[in-house]
């Protein structure tokens, strides 16, 4: 049977680590996560890795693997250049907990600060073409990925200023939602820190669902943010218009 | 010595995030009691994250005709009328109602025409019943439940395991376990706890559930004394993928068969017309999973050992946009465009129909102050789930249980509870036994040894032989398990988290073992090949029960609860 080697970054928090070498057989159709699951069985039982549904569904099991961002579950072997080492790395932008597990903690934090849905008394009528565009948004699995490789984020570590763009797409799809009353562009302007987000366009590269959140969410959000502040009026007609 | 350990007091305390746990605690936190709400995994990866389907509810949006009572009954059949007739009444009553409550915390369904909520056809049920998303309706529900939870006002222990519950005498007075990040411990004293742990798939070894699936609800329930009923009813979803190796046992759902797909063996023979011509593929799960068995065993199976679906005769744009899940799963997993080729598909391990014993208006189990909702429970669903009727569950149990576990809280004082030190202590010694231990076995190997177990004896046809072995099996499995050796420090390692995993799965597993042994009849998704025949004279009106008496698992049946008349004419009008 072929064998593959794989490189997993090994280490704790404050610790540091470094790279181990396991060799594992490789099947067909075989996942990055299926080596890792066969090294914890077979070699290292306490080797850390966050997984769930193992079928690309649930957003646990996000790694940086030779570089690229992705969901160890998603990511097959035969895509990877067996002849070399595999690199499995966990998200460099939130910090170490143990191997592949990092404390993503930070972003329940930002989840708790976006005002929720609030419609209007009575039965909700909704038209499919109405919401078709934020159904989009609600496909994210919450993998961090986008939160993952964002420059604002990661290299500059804005944590503090910038909501990054996994909550842009949060309120993008609250703010875009037919029947929802409340305003939440002051907090996209002040707290949300949407002016730190240069559409560089990589968070919506490495999204697993493939949702397109600079182009129908970053880009529109920016223009309302920008008709609000500077356009008060088509603001008002916009509002009266119910959009 | 006795380590120090965190506290966190709580009213209640819900264990499991999923969607049973997650309404539960909405509602505990409405009610005005302080609430905590512990998961093993990170909020909003629980289980319920996978669903895909939809959430059945009579709206009769779709199909004017629907009602409560056709739901009430399709549930009944469905479950062979081993269901515990209240729980189905009060499912099919309440749905409506929280389907629509999730709309309003921000859940967007697909929508019909008109404007409401859109709803497809699944097996057993007599009309278009199941609201849906897609096929990614349990990530709309999980993510709704969790939006609405974080702003309620919950506290929330992620990746937090609950290893045993504590009691006061009879009663619940706390939870211990331990978090997964620090290996350290953590005691909650609590006046009520809710189970909402989901389900045991993972002890077989082809299963559409997730690594959480280890049975420890039922488990902590039947250590603290509590009853678990119906425990050989395991339900095998007819159609999870089987190939390529590294997939196997993942779902595909059944809203391929409610959008039109059919099955076919290899001779091209569309199957279902043998066993069931009414219904066809939109037969119930029970009945699907053994044709497409026994197709397989004559000899009939695909090129990989399963059956074709095929739904590449309907449009390919609707296909994708009403199967996107699918579409991908097959495209990235298996190379395979379901727009123009069939699937692959053979039974997966899906759900538990049995569980712990619950009263059915307040989620209220045998053990005062304990409480349990969602796929942990048992009865709702009898000896067979419909697809659909597990989202629906989660939501109007999770309620009831809320308001049942805040209910009895208030009528406990907190200082009457005691927790006892010496049992904390015990459980810790337990709990870090496998870091002493010298040459014990590898929790892993174990665990593969369980799932080959369970797969063998105790799958989609059964007999008293076979049953038997597999019981042996277990015994000696056990003996194995009871010395464990791992390797690594207490931060965040996953093979000392599977030891105490272990022990949940080997005590499910001997319950499903046993009981499955008892019922010598088929009913639902129990096949006995020695007794193929249901027996509703003895078997009929009983419930199995599994509970701890000293250190032995006690197997004993209990009476059905009775039907009122007004309810069982239902089954004999013509609609
Ligand atoms: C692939 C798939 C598709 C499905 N599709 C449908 C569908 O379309 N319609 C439908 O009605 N049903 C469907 N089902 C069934 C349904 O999804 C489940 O039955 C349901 O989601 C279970 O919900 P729950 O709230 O009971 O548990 P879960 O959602 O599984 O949540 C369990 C929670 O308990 C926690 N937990 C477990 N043990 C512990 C412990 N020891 N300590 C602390 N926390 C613990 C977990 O972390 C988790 O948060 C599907 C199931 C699968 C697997
Ligand atoms: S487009 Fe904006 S949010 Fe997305 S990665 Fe670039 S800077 Fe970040
Ligand atoms: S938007 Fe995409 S990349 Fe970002 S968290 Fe959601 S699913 Fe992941
Ligand atoms: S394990 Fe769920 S997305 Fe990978």
């Amino acid at each position: 049977m072929a064998e593959a080697t794989i490189m997993v970054f090994r280490g704790e928090a404050h610790q540091g680590g470094e790279e181990k070498e396991y060799t594992v057989p490789v099947q067909e159709g075989m996942v990055v996560l299926d080596a890792l699951l066969y090294i914890q069985a077979n070699y290292a039982g306490d080797l850390a890795v966050r997984w769930n549904c193992k079928a690309a569904k649930c957003g646990s099991c996000s790694a940086e693997i030779n570089g690229k961002l992705g969901l160890t579950c998603k990511m097959r072997m035969d895509s990877l250049p067996l002849e070399e080492p595999v690199r499995v790395y966990p998200m460099k932008t939130f910090p170490l907990i143990k191997d592949l597990v990092t404390d993503v903690s930070w972003n329940y934090e930002i989840e708790k600060r976006i005002p929720p849905f609030a419609p209007p008394e009575g039965e909700l009528t909704m038209y499919q073409e109405d919401i078709d565009r934020i159904q989009e948004f609600r496909k994210c699995i919450e993998c961090f990925l986008c939160q993952n490789i964002c420059h604002v984020l990661r290299t500059h570590d804005r944590k503090d200023s910038f909501f990054g763009p996994r909550y842009m797409i949060k309120i993008a799809e609250l703010q875009m939602h037919p029947l929802d009353t409340v305003d939440r562009t002051e907090l996209l302007n002040g707290d949300g820190g949407m002016g730190f987000c240069n559409i560089t366009k990589c968070c919506t590269e490495v999204c697993p669902e493939n949702i397109q959140i600079t182009d129908n969410a970053i880009i529109p959000l920016k223009e309302r943010v920008a008709d609000r502040f500077f356009d008060p009026l088509l603001w008002i007609l916009r509002k009266l218009a119910g959009k | 010595m006795m380590e120090m350990y965190e506290t966190h007091t709580h009213d209640v305390i819900v264990i499991g995030a999923g969607g049973a746990g997650l309404r539960v605690a909405i509602e505990v936190s409405a009610q005005g009691a302080s609430v905590g709400l512990v998961c093993k995994s990170l909020l909003g990866k629980a289980h319920t994250v996978m669903a895909e389907g939809g959430i059945a509810a009579a709206l009769a949006n779709v199909d004017a005709g629907d009602d409560w009572e056709t739901h009430f009954c399709d549930t009944m059949r469905g479950g062979k009328m081993l269901n515990n007739w209240r729980m189905a009444q009060l499912h099919a009553q309440e749905a409506p109602d929280r389907v629509k409550e999730l709309e309003r915390w921000g859940a967007l369904f697909d929508r019909t025409k008109e404007g409401r909520i859109m709803q497809r056809a699944f097996g057993g049920h007599t009309w278009k019943r199941l609201c849906h998303v897609g096929d990614r309706t349990g990530l709309e529900m999980l993510r709704t439940l969790q939006d609405k939870g974080v702003h309620s006002g919950i506290d929330v222990y992620m990746e937090c395991t609950i290893t045993d519950i504590l009691k006061d005498g009879d009663r619940v007075a706390g939870a211990m376990g331990y978090w997964r990040e620090s290996g350290k411990f953590v005691v909650f004293p609590t006046k009520a706890i809710v189970l909402a742990t989901g389900g045991i798939g993972k002890i077989y070894k082809v299963t559409s559930n997730s690594w959480e699936y280890t049975g420890d609800g039922q488990c902590l329930a039947y250590s603290a004394g509590a009853e678990l009923i119906d425990m050989e009813a395991v339900q095998f979803h007819p159609t999870g993928m089987i190939w390529p190796p590294s997939v196997k046992g993942i779902l595909v759902t059944e809203a391929v068969r409610g959008e039109g797909g059919i099955l076919r063996n290899s001779e091209g023979q569309r199957f279902m017309e043998k066993y069931d011509p009414e219904n066809m593929e939109l037969s119930t799960r029970d009945v699907v999973a053994r044709a497409i068995y026994t197709e397989v065993q004559e000899g009939r199976g695909s090129t990989h050992g399963g059956a074709y679906l095929d739904i590449s005769h309907k449009d390919s744009e609707i296909v994708k946009r009403k199967l996107p899940s699918m579409y991908h799963q097959f495209m990235d997993f298996a190379d395979i465009d379901i727009t123009k080729a069939p699937m692959e598909v053979f039974p997966t391990t899906h759900y538990i129909m049995g569980g712990v014993r619950v009263e059915a208006e307040t989620g209220r189990s045998t053990v005062p102050g304990l409480f349990a909702a969602g796929e942990v429970a048992g009865g709702m669903h009898g000896s067979n789930r419909l697809g659909g009727n597990s989202l629906s569950d989660l939501l109007v149990f999770g309620r009831r249980a809320g308001m049942g576990a805040a209910e009895y809280a208030k009528g406990v004082d907190a200082g009457s509870l005691k927790i006892d030190e010496s049992q904390i202590e015990l459980n810790e010694k337990e709990l870090l036994a496998p870091f002493e231990n010298t040459g014990g076995q590898n929790p892993y190997t174990i665990h593969q040894e369980l799932q080959d177990i369970m797969q063998a004896y105790f799958g989609v046809f059964r007999t008293e032989e076979r049953l038997q072995q597999g019981i042996e099996e277990l015994a000696k499995l056990r003996v194995k398990a009871s010395v464990l050796t791992i390797e690594g420090s207490r931060i965040y390692n996953p093979g000392w988290h599977l030891c105490r995993d272990l022990k949940s799965m080997l005590i499910v597993s001997e319950a499903i073992g046993r009981t499955a042994l008892l019922r010598k009849e088929s009913r639902g998704a129990h096949s006995r090949v020695d007794y193929p025949d249901s027996d509703n004279e003895n078997w009929g009106k009983v419930n199995t029960v599994i509970c701890k008496h000293g250190d032995e698992m006690k197997v004993d049946t209990s009476p059905l609860p009775e039907m009122p008349d007004e309810l069982k004419r239902l089954f004999t009008e013509v609609k």
